[in-house]
């Protein structure tokens, strides 16, 4: 179903959002207005992000009920799926942010895709490590090669692959569009991980999604509340941490700037006092 | 804004090119890239005796037997048309039972029946808690285990 498999692309929130953020970007370009608005928004995603951790942990690790079949075992979810979702989402806005990059040459764009890089590569890590400590007492495996682990698997390394290659090269801007063009060939996995095991039918081992389905969701509501306010925990602290790095990279190229301006001064005057 | 315009272009034609290629290669291997093969696969391919695959099905009903040593199991999986012998050694995941959907590894010995050196229980997405599933199996709106 291809047409599905588009409404499903087009529908899927994560997705959506990237996108959404990265027409909006060139509002944000500029890096004054950027300090400003993100020194704004980042004390409150910060505490929605403290908030929500301590909420969500405390409902999914103590509140919430056992499964009927995976008894314990089922609150390893309330910390994988939310990671899962959220490294989809960090390289949808990652590849985004290297279109615009590779297009308009938006000076934060650049320093945008740089650092979600370490933050989505961490989700997916996460992912991955929860994701066998599941599958070892569930499926009786600590890892398969079935089409969702493996693309999942390959996302990771993209992500590495992407940080190796931004700083290969010795010009930085040569760096930032080879990695940008591996960030967006790579893009190809973001829907073959998340079609993996529902609408291609690559039947794996990895079950299918529970959340999304159209029809009822088919995780009860005492489990699905705690997944959804680990969700929202997991999305504010990805937003304060991107700040966070994105604020440092854009003071840090600041300081090097005015370094370079005192020792161009500085050997100005040393040369030619007079002419100060 | 010509030169934005064409990078825009070009990347556009090549997301296009590279999106169409990978539909490709994925609807080549639709049929192949798969984890396991059905006993009705099995049966129709005739697979070469020895060679290493993976089976997927449920557990038969009443199909398990355990050995006097305690630890060699035999159970048939089935597709409901149709079903593979299996003999397994070693420990079973806790997930699996009669009904439950199994991913097996190993081997077909001459007599087709299978020689599995790993058993993995597949999982389905209903999350639910036990006293939920209690009240549904009451209620007879159980769907089962199947997949």
């Amino acid at each position: 179903m291809p047409l599905g498999g588009c409404l499903g692309l087009a529908s899927d929130y994560r997705i959506t959002l990237g996108l959404a953020i990265m027409v909006n970007l060139h509002r944000f370009a500029n890096p004054n207005r950027f300090m400003r608005l993100s020194g704004f928004v980042l004390p409150w995603v910060s505490g929605i992000a403290a908030i929500t951790f301590a909420v969500g942990l405390y409902l999914a690790l103590v509140v919430s009920p056992p499964d009927y079949e995976q008894r314990e075992t089922v609150r390893i979810m309330y910390i994988h799926v939310p990671a899962a979702w959220m490294a989809l989402f960090s390289y949808t806005l990652m590849a985004a942010s290297c279109a615009v990059a590779l297009i308009w040459r938006h000076p934060l764009a650049d320093v945008a895709a740089k650092s979600i890089a370490p933050i989505g590569a961490g989700f997916t890590f996460i992912c991955l490590v929860t994701g066998s400590l599941w599958g070892h007492p569930t499926w009786g495996t600590w890892w398969v090669w079935d089409a969702r682990l493996t693309s999942v698997l390959i996302l990771f390394f993209l992500f590495m692959g992407y940080m190796v290659l931004f700083d290969a090269f010795d010009d930085p801007t040569k760096g930032a569009r080879a990695a940008g063009v591996l960030a967006m060939v790579g893009f190809v996995f973001v829907p073959i991980i998340k079609f993996s095991v529902d609408i291609l039918e690559l039947r794996t081992l990895h079950q299918g999604a529970s959340v999304s389905k159209l029809s009822t969701p088919s995780i009860h509501e005492s489990m699905l509340w705690p997944l959804l306010i680990m969700a929202l925990a997991y999305l504010a602290y990805f937003i304060a941490l991107l700040l966070v790095r994105m604020r440092s990279a854009i003071l840090g190229a600041r300081v090097r700037s005015l370094r370079m301006m005192q020792a161009e001064r500085a050997s100005r005057v040393a040369i030619a006092p007079e002419r100060l | 804004m010509t030169r934005k315009k064409r990078r825009l272009y070009v990347l556009l034609v090549a997301a296009v090119l590279l999106g169409g290629a990978t539909a490709l290669v994925i609807g080549a291997f639709r049929g192949n890239l798969v984890f396991f093969f059905s006993p009705t696969e099995i049966f129709e391919k005739s697979v070469e005796p020895g060679q290493r695959i993976r089976v997927g099905g449920l557990v038969e009903e009443d199909s398990v037997v355990h050995d006097a040593d305690g630890l060699t199991v035999h159970f048939r999986v089935t597709d409901l048309s149709h079903a593979v012998m299996v003999t397994y050694r070693g420990i079973l995941p806790s997930l699996f039972r009669e009904g439950q959907g199994v991913v097996i590894q190993g081997r077909l010995d001459e007599t087709a029946h299978f020689i599995a050196d790993e058993v993995m229980a597949k999982h389905d997405e209903n999350y639910m808690p036990p006293e939920v599933a209690e009240a549904l199996k009451k209620s007879g709106q159980w769907k089962g285990d199947d997949e």
